[in-house]
């Protein structure tokens, strides 16, 4: 009986396939992006070959045949990704929920900003940079954990509540870093005082890379995300609050818990992408101005992800290529912006991605007319 | 001069999967009152929404008043004096009535600038001369149900319509209001209107259509002329295709200890007003106890707190003799209290999740379906639902993979009560559970019900038709205004009688 | 007191420009998360036409020029947005996203292609005070929301777009075309971007950069949020934010103020607001269709 009801291998018109596949649809938009940065350089006379030389640079090691190898461009280029991963991850396990979670930007500089504060202000002892992650997971799932319980009890919008959380948050770094943290902490041009050694994040592999340890917490972070999600009850419970949280609710499902808990471990995500940064790039920490923009771009990443585990995986790969890219680039004399206007669009060609639905109902309904008129 | 007000001749519209209208003819006399009759589904108000312009026909054509007319979009259908009157009111919530009528036509003055001063007079003089009631400047949120639905008739008016589509009109409507409606109906035939009236309750068409087109599946059935005579039967016949027997055979009822008692509850809805007063009721094993009502009388609150979706104010909810008034939904869930919701698509289904993942909607979390490290089991949640859809006979594309989304209503009902059936739970509440399906699976859908009770378990019953409580239920209990109005034994009262204590008028033996 | 006032007033003004290009967009049923990176683009524009007219000794005119331009400009990029959420029925909090990532791109591209460098040249001259002491850009904001408040509320145009945000197929059948007017809805917040945008840079500085903008466009949307989506609410929200922004640029040259940090008048607009939506909870402001695509046929 159940050999009956397994799935039919029916033969599907590629079209059909193409339009219901959100994974090709991705390869799809990321192309065209990369065609329409294509064009752009042709039009201001460059060739684009210096692009994809960038880019083979930042993946390989290698631009083109003629290149040199260079191995630490590899491993800047996965540290690159890493904060796009997490922020992606962030973005995409409230999408799974129901929620847009525009505050990674936020939870991603409360992480970092917690992160700081372990790390200067109490004395150095080995392993602090493991506290320091985790007070920036705690951090981070406080802040986006405050949105969804807002959301949850006061049907406040997740989108202005993170959007108004992100500047506090923006203010609250130099804020606190400035005024509350002891006097020998700052460093008043701009910089804090040098980050404890013990809490900065060891450097393996890659030769004079910038690659550490924060890596492997970010592929672990993928495969919490995927475990939870699709593996488990809580991600059963919390998928079904996403689809309908009426229903799961209805059903004995606590919706409202569910919609706190998500906002929480989204935040936590990025918390930890704020630590990563803070401890593996930088000895000390820029009293930060404006925002790193990771949190926005991990939208970005979720989007193309589609909010799987894998997919935030490969598509924070991407994004953290075209940063590598970005610098490879400003040395080769090609406009780097290009990148930027690349992932810009890649994001409106999503948004332009629904379209695809109105044509999948349009062949539908050819399809039942040719079936009528038969 | 055409003897006929509309002509649609092979009318066809296909939308993605289905197709709404095959070919459908229809042809409304000069003020006459034709009714289109139909199940849900068969392409009723699909074939009125080609006649207002909301969408084109992709093949067939109309002709007003015997000119052939291309109709592309509402204004258009408006200028040739038709108006419709929507099942879901088309009416801007935070604009007065005056607004919401003239709205897409605005008076104004010289400067360009709204004035709306002499639409509120012309408003209030339609409003008085077809006895409509509705006060200009009151605002849609402050009006009633029935008052919003004569705003939409007084739009009509407004444009000088001489014709109106009445699309289900009677289905928010108290039985006085819908007594109000047929005798603004037939004053509208008497000042020389043409209406078109869509429903598929016979006795609204018994009351007042001259003639009555059918259809079915989107198919043109037939007209027939109404009188005195026409036989109900045939008509029901003519909209399913097949003789109808809408009673069930069940067997007597045998009541056994109480399974659900209600003590004394009292709920209020979202804005602090109570919905339920002080209500009273018990459930007892093997029986269906129905409740009837008009829609608003406090049947979604009731049920609301009795499943958990809503806290109680005051009073006790027994489940089997153990007090869960302030237990959370799951908790009743574990104790035995099964819900079929009023509204499958929001509180019944998750639409985005497979058919299997709905069956276990309720109880994935257990060991049956959760191994260690709290990961589920999915082939056991696979054979939990492909024994579901074997038993309740769902028909879906892929078996348990299919999303619950793309469902039939009528499928996605099958999945609900297999759900909540095969919980087994101790009481089984249940609101409207036909609503929107086509007959049979009305039929399967009692029927299942009905073998529930002779199992043993304890139904509770709330619909709005009171022909399905009349069919069902051991016990009914009437409700008016959050009250228990009367209950009494199937059979003892007419629904004549049973009506009139809807309407709140209180029963003596009840009391 | 009146450099106080000014101050308040120049960082006012196009907020509340902004803001009301935004409260029409969402009136219509299209939430605009974009109005930064449109804000952006119009300062960007303003900026370099401003400078390249200067340079070229047209005169004042390329202040109005620029202004224009800016708007134009704006407007024309905000049409990937209505496409998105219009046309394409996309989640329009996505495409909005996309508006803001683009114009960081786009912004700097241009002042590359243009500058060689990722800001604009410094012009000599922007806009002037007038005798009372304040810009022209304040006088701008009072007429685009006092235009926006006869259009919504006194025309026949005003109603149908209101109705277009609260109950969209309400709208359509009654012959509106829903779609053409979230299109003039989106559009407007584009030009008025592009318009806060312009007065915001030829005001507050002397060229574009890319940190100019900074976040204005989501107090923008904060203001529409709190100044529950009607002109006079926008108007007082505008000017409580400006002042909240103008407090934390002088207070620390003011002694009385020195103590307090000037973050915490930067935070102020943003807490304010999320403390107001908490206020306001249960009671629903917003119009009751907006970020909802519409589909024809639907009840």
């Amino acid at each position: 009986m159940v050999k009956r009801l397994e799935k039919k291998k029916e033969k599907v018109p590629f079209v059909d396939w193409f339009l219901s596949s959100n994974g090709a649809t991705s390869v799809a938009v990321v192309i065209l992006g990369f065609l329409a940065g294509v064009i752009l350089l042709l039009c201001i006379g460059k060739s684009p070959a210096g692009l994809f030389k960038a880019i083979g640079q930042s993946m390989f090691g290698k631009a083109g045949k003629n290149g040199g190898w260079n191995l630490r461009t590899v491993g800047d280029t996965l540290m690159f990704s890493v904060p796009y991963v997490l922020c992606g991850l962030s973005m995409a396990f409230a999408n799974r929920v129901g929620l847009f979670n525009i505050g990674a930007e936020g939870q991603y500089t409360i992480g970092m900003l917690a992160a700081h504060i372990v790390a200067v202000c109490i004395p150095a002892f080995p392993g602090q940079w493991l506290l320091c992650i985790l007070v920036a997971l705690l951090a981070g799932s406080i802040w986006g954990g405050i949105v969804g319980f807002l959301k949850a009890r006061y049907k406040v919008s997740e989108v202005v509540a993170t959007i108004m959380l992100n500047y506090v948050a923006l203010y609250l770094y130099p804020l606190i870093c400035l005024y509350l943290l002891p006097e020998a902490t700052v460093n008043k041009s701009g910089r804090t005082a040098d980050l404890a050694e013990t809490s900065l994040l060891a450097k393996v592999l890659f030769d004079g890379s910038n690659f550490n340890i924060g890596f492997i917490f970010m592929i672990l972070a993928v495969i919490v995300f995927w475990f939870i999600m699709e593996k488990t009850r809580l991600g059963f419970g919390l998928r079904a609050t996403g689809f309908n949280k009426d229903a799961a609710r209805c059903s004995g499902i606590n919706d409202t818990g569910n919609i706190t808990l998500a906002m929480a471990i989204s935040g936590a995500f990025a918390g930890m992408a704020g630590a990563i940064i803070l401890l593996g790039s930088v000895r000390y920490s820029k009293i930060l101005t404006g925002q790193d923009n990771y949190g926005f771009m991990g939208i970005a990443v979720a989007l193309v992800g589609n909010s799987k585990a894998l997919g935030c995986l490969l598509a924070g790969y991407l994004f953290g290529v075209l940063k590598s890219a970005y610098s490879i680039m400003q040395g080769m004399g090609i406009p780097k912006e290009v990148v930027n206007i690349i992932q810009g669009l890649i994001v409106i060609f999503i948004s332009f991605r629904s379209g695809l639905g109105l044509i999948r109902d349009r062949r539908a309904k050819v399809k039942v007319r040719k079936e009528a008129d038969k | 001069m055409s003897e006929y007000a509309i002509q649609m001749l092979g009318i066809t519209k296909t939308f993605p999967g289905i197709i709404a209208n095959d070919n459908v003819d229809l042809e409304v006399k000069k003020n006459e009152v034709l009714a289109i009759l139909g199940e849900n589904g068969a392409g009723k108000s699909t074939l009125m929404s080609v006649l207002f312009g909301a969408y084109p026909p992709d093949a067939g054509k109309i002709l007003i008043n015997g000119k052939e007319v291309k109709i592309t979009d509402p204004n258009v259908a408006t200028k040739l004096g038709i108006g419709m009157v929507h099942q879901h009111f088309k009416l801007v919530h935070n604009y007065t009535v005056t607004e919401n009528i003239v709205l897409g036509r605005e008076p104004r003055n010289k400067a360009g600038i709204l004035s709306l001063k002499d639409a509120e007079k012309r408003v209030a003089d339609l409003s008085k001369r077809y006895g409509l009631q509705v006060d200009p400047k009151a605002k849609i949120d402050d009006i009633t149900v029935g008052q919003q639905q004569r705003v939409e008739i007084l739009k009509t008016l407004y444009s000088d319509s001489d014709i109106i589509i009445l699309d289900e009109p009677t289905a928010v409507l108290t039985p006085q209001e819908i007594d109000e409606l047929m005798d603004i109906i037939r004053l509208l035939k008497k000042e020389g209107k043409t209406i078109v009236i869509i429903t598929h309750k016979l006795k609204e068409i018994m009351a007042v259509a001259d003639r009555c087109t059918v259809l079915r599946r989107g198919k043109y059935i037939g007209t027939i002329d109404i009188t005195p005579e026409t036989n109900e039967q045939e008509l029901a016949t003519m909209m399913v295709g097949r003789p109808v027997k809408f009673d069930i055979d069940k067997a007597p009822c045998k009541p056994g200890k109480v399974s659900l008692e209600i003590k004394n509850i009292t709920v209020n809805d979202s804005l602090g007003v109570a919905k339920v007063k002080d209500l009273s009721l018990s459930v007892r094993e093997g029986e269906i106890v129905g409740i009837a009502g008009v829609d608003g009388n406090g049947q979604t609150e009731l049920l609301y707190a009795l499943s958990g979706l809503s806290k109680v104010e005051n009073g006790q909810i027994i489940l089997d003799g153990e007090d869960i008034t302030n237990l959370t939904i799951k908790e009743r869930i574990e104790r035995g209290l099964g819900h079929i919701p009023e509204d499958r698509q929001k509180h019944g289904l998750v639409g985005g999740f497979t058919v299997a993942e709905n069956t276990v909607l309720k109880n994935y979390y257990t060991d049956t379906y959760t191994g260690k490290m709290g990961v589920l089991k999915y082939d056991k949640i696979k054979e939990n639902s492909d024994s579901l859809i074997e038993q309740f006979d769902i028909r879906s594309g892929q078996g348990s993979y299919t999303p619950a989304g793309s469902l039939s209503g009528g499928n996605q009902q099958k999945v609900i009560v297999a759900r909540e059936i095969s919980l087994s739970p101790k009481v089984l509440l249940v609101a409207q559970p036909t609503r929107g399906l086509d007959v049979g699976a009305i039929e399967y859908i009692r029927k299942r019900l009905v073998a529930e009770r002779d199992k043993g378990k304890a139904i509770l019953l709330v619909s709005f038709e009171l022909d399905e409580i009349m069919n069902l239920c051991d016990r009914i209990a009437a409700i008016s205004k959050g009250q228990i109005v009367g209950i009494f034994n199937e059979g003892e009262k007419t629904s004549a009688e049973i009506g009139l204590m809807m309407a709140g008028v209180k029963s003596k033996e009840a009391q | 007191m009146i450099g106080t006032i000014s101050t308040i007033m120049m960082l006012a003004a196009p907020i509340l420009i902004i803001a009301t290009g935004g409260m029409i967009c969402e009136r219509s049923g299209v939430t605009n998360v974009g109005l930064d990176g449109l804000m952006s683009i119009g300062a960007c524009t303003a900026a370099i036409v401003h400078q390249l007219l200067e340079a070229a000794g047209v005169g004042r005119i390329s202040l109005t020029v620029a202004l224009l331009a800016a708007a134009l400009v704006s407007m024309l990029i905000s049409v990937l947005h209505a496409i998105a959420s219009v046309d394409l029925k996309s989640d329009q909090t996505i495409s909005g996203t996309g508006i803001n990532l683009l114009a960081t791109g786009i912004t700097v591209f241009v002042c590359q292609r243009i500058y060689g460098t990722d800001r604009s040249t410094e012009f000599k001259m922007g806009m002037v005070k007038d005798g009372i002491g304040f810009y022209p850009t304040l006088y701008i904001a009072i007429v685009v929301v006092v235009l926006a408040w006869f259009i919504l509320y006194k025309t026949p145009f005003g109603m149908h777009l209101r109705a277009c945000g609260e109950h969209p197929a309400a709208a359509d059948s009654v012959g509106i075309n829903v779609r053409r007017i979230r299109y003039i809805g989106v559009l407007s917040s584009g030009f008025l971007g592009g318009l806060a945008g312009g007065c915001a840079v030829l005001t507050q500085t002397i060229q574009y950069t890319n940190t100019f903008v900074n976040g204005r466009g989501f107090i923008a949307l904060a203001a529409v949020a709190f100044g529950r989506w009607t002109p006079l609410g926008v108007t007082g929200a505008s000017v409580l934010f400006g002042a909240s922004l103008a407090l934390s640029t002088i207070s620390s040259m003011t002694p009385a103020l020195k103590v307090i940090p000037s973050q915490v008048f930067n935070i102020v607009p943003y807490l304010v607001t999320l403390i107001a939506l908490i206020a306001f909870s249960g009671r629903d402001y917003a119009p009751k269709a907006v970020g909802i695509p519409y589909e024809k046929g639907s009840s």
